[in-house]
């Protein structure tokens, strides 16, 4: 066969136009992916892997639940058990969602956790409804489950190896002080105390107690912070002179309006229980289903919300608590007779604290966490450490930016290898998975990563992994992430901030004395709970 | 202007049009293979629509992998079979079917987000403007007049080298 040139240029016309694309896509993807290798092996980040866990051997352990409110129902169902009113509004859920075509995983992720060797047997909660609930939903002939009407009797009866705490935060520390002292293990939620002097106090008991104390900051075992934690060792954000973080709400459930429900009453709740030390009030509905919102059983957003940031960066920055707290802010979205502000700024300032840095010696140092709340607005601002080399958005995914003028990247930044509004590193644990997420809450906490981290791709529910954490380490004598000390940090940070806003002065620690610091003869203590006259107390009991 | 030279020049615009998708897939399809990291499950994942759980059913663990890959050859086969001109009506059907799949993922009606896109569209976008411009490669196939199959088609009875 023979061709004559033209035939030949009109046939084959194509073949160098085929290797000219095909070259310039091929040299283009691989010399980007080349000069992203070199700057990641440059940065020489790690990835974590999921922790590992010894095994709860033995006998399921034994556990009892004080409160099963809200967050009560969301610990049994990390410890495997769901209540079938809950079961029945998922399964609702989704099929609308299917109906709806979106995605909605909340009850297969339930079904596809892994079973904990635990058995829930017994409840304390002073309100009849739930404690019916809980033993209707959990209960079976084979494994009943026992009402107890006190923590104290609960504790004392010999049945239970562990409790989990879920109660309002001034039952916090009586309760877990209570179990510590019994070598009864506690699970508690956050804050961890309401005051100082119990702060002080957990402190010695849980140092004296052979039991396990796990604080509820379920965070600690989302994988993007364990890399975060990398990331800082490794001074790649170099000098981290600020971080901010924030809470962005504005519905009535974000600012703790929960519902009141019509068969509360004095006779179906044991209203002098739930009071305790609070100052005795009638009973009040309002107070009872949203006691958040008052300094007498909750911390507002300084121990509710902050304290979820505050420890988060905790847990990546190990900094531990602030020399000095600045708050302010006021009750300006909410005004529903409640006494914690729904507006709140605090800024905390660690003068000593170093993350490292690239500049000569002794030129940086010194670090201010800012947090800024609102419950009047949505507007998702990420959470930021700005260091002088780069910054960090911390969530569920890391991202780090360099920064324009950074010494440590003065070089890429010249030859354009970096550029400051390209990220350097991202990491989506959840890059392959699929997400249906509820409400503007859950979006809101899963966005911080508080809500689950991905393991090999698969959502897991922190919430399960910090529970399972803490069973193993009864069963091991092993470690937790969230122990006393952690804890302690936490509770005396969130205090600082909220005596700050009470007080509109400057809170300081005294490392040393390991107290804050007093501020003339003021009663710390009392200050924090103190109702300021005129709100609080007089909370309409029924809500229109 | 005689028609046989309205025809030749027709064609060669088809030809044009015919390596400029060509190159857009083949482009396309290089960048997907050279690059490990690459899937589709970010466009699979957030599409919108009636197709939408279908979708949505392709980025299952088990199936992803087989998506990808059938993507890139795809989109290599258009590519190759489009710039070279030889089984270009092939080509043009496995380029409608991509191209296809592309718009019925984000379609651009009417009250759904535009991800991703550059302009404003309504009903037609570029995903639909190119496979109609693959449908008239289907219908008027130019490999040969110009490209491979110019060189493979039967000689006609009437050569340059017989009349020489």
């Amino acid at each position: 066969m023979s061709w004559t040139r033209r035939e030949a240029l009109l046939g084959m016309g194509g073949i160098p136009i085929l290797g000219a694309v095909w070259w310039a896509g091929a040299s283009a993807t691989v010399g980007k992916k080349r000069e992203r290798d070199a700057l990641l092996e440059t940065l020489n980040i790690q990835p974590s892997l999921p922790p590992a866990v010894a095994a709860i051997s033995g006998e399921p352990v034994k556990v009892g639940v004080i409160g099963f409110g809200i967050r009560g129902e969301q610990l049994c169902r990390a410890l495997g058990y769901a209540t079938q009113e809950w079961l029945a509004e998922m399964e609702e859920a989704t099929a609308l969602a299917k109906a709806e075509n979106r995605p909605f995983t909340a009850l297969e992720d339930f079904n596809n956790q892994d079973k904990l060797n635990v058995r829930i047997v017994g409840i304390c909660d002073i309100y009849d409804y739930r404690a019916e609930k809980a033993i209707r939903s959990f209960a079976t002939d084979e494994q009943p489950i026992k009402r107890y009407r006190t923590f104290q009797e609960m504790i004392a009866s010999g049945d239970v190896e562990a409790v989990v705490v879920a109660t309002p935060d001034h039952w916090h520390a009586p309760i877990a002080m209570e179990a510590l002292r019994n070598n009864v293990h506690a699970y508690v939620e956050k804050p961890m105390t309401h005051t100082l002097s119990e702060t002080y106090e957990l402190r010695e008991v849980a140092l004296n107690s052979k039991a396990i104390l796990q604080v509820g900051h379920q965070h600690r075992q989302t994988l993007s912070f364990k890399t975060a934690q990398d990331i800082i060792s490794k001074g790649i954000l170099g000098h981290v002179s600020l971080i901010t973080t924030n809470t962005n709400r504005n519905d009535d459930n974000g600012a703790w309006n929960y519902e009141i429900r019509p068969d509360a009453t004095p006779e179906t709740i044991d209203w002098a229980q739930f009071l305790g030390n609070a100052p005795q009030i009638p009973f009040n509905k309002n107070h009872f289903f949203r006691w958040r919102k008052w300094w007498a059983y909750g911390s507002g957003l300084s121990g509710d919300l902050l304290t979820h940031d505050y420890d988060r960066l905790n847990c990546v920055l190990k900094m531990g608590i602030p020399n000095s707290v600045m708050a302010s802010g006021g009750i300006y979205t909410h005004r529903d007779a409640r006494n914690v502000p729904d507006v709140f700024q605090a800024n905390f300032e660690f003068p000593d604290f170093s993350t490292g840095g690239s500049q000569q010696p002794g030129k940086e140092k010194g670090m201010t966490f800012v947090y800024s709340a609102t419950l009047g607005n949505t507007l998702n601002r990420p959470t930021v450490l700005m260091g002088h080399d780069a910054s960090m958005e911390l969530g569920n995914r890391l991202t780090i930016w360099p920064d324009g003028r950074s010494t440590r990247y003065f070089t890429q930044l010249e030859e354009g290898k970096m550029a400051p509004q390209t990220p350097i590193y991202q990491y989506d644990p959840a890059s392959s998975a699929l997400d249906g997420v509820s409400s503007a809450t859950s979006q809101y906490f899963a966005d911080k990563g508080l809500m689950w981290t991905y393991i090999d791709g698969k959502r897991v529910d922190s919430t399960f992994l910090h529970m399972r954490e803490w069973l193993s380490a009864i069963r091991n004598n092993g470690p937790v992430s969230c122990g006393i000390q952690q804890g302690f940090e936490e509770a005396i940070s969130a205090h600082m901030a909220g005596l700050s806003w009470k007080l509109g002065r400057r809170i300081e620690w005294d490392a040393e004395a390991q107290r804050v610091v007093p501020v003339d003869e003021i009663d710390l203590d009392a200050a924090l709970l103190d109702s300021p006259p005129g709100i609080g107390n007089f909370a309409p009991d029924v809500v229109t | 202007m005689t028609a046989s030279n309205t025809n030749q020049k027709l064609s060669g615009g088809l030809v044009l049009l015919r390596l400029f998708i060509g190159w857009h897939f083949l482009y396309e399809g290089i960048v997907k293979v050279y690059n490990p990291d690459w899937t589709s499950f970010g466009y699979l994942a957030s599409a919108q629509g009636p197709f939408k759980s279908l979708f949505a059913w392709l980025t299952a663990e088990s199936i992803l992998p087989w998506v990808d890959t059938l993507n890139w050859l795809a989109l290599l086969f258009v590519g190759i079979t489009f710039i070279l001109g030889i089984f270009d009506r092939a080509g043009a059907v496995v380029g409608m079917g991509l191209l296809a799949l592309y718009y019925l993922a984000h379609p651009s009606f009417p009250g759904l987000d535009q991800l991703n896109a550059e302009g404003n569209y309504w009903l037609v976008n570029k995903n639909l403007i190119e496979l109609a411009a693959c449908w008239v490669l289907f219908l008027q196939p130019t490999g040969t007049y110009i490209g491979l199959a110019r060189l493979l088609k039967p000689k006609t009875s009437t050569t340059k080298t017989e009349l020489s």
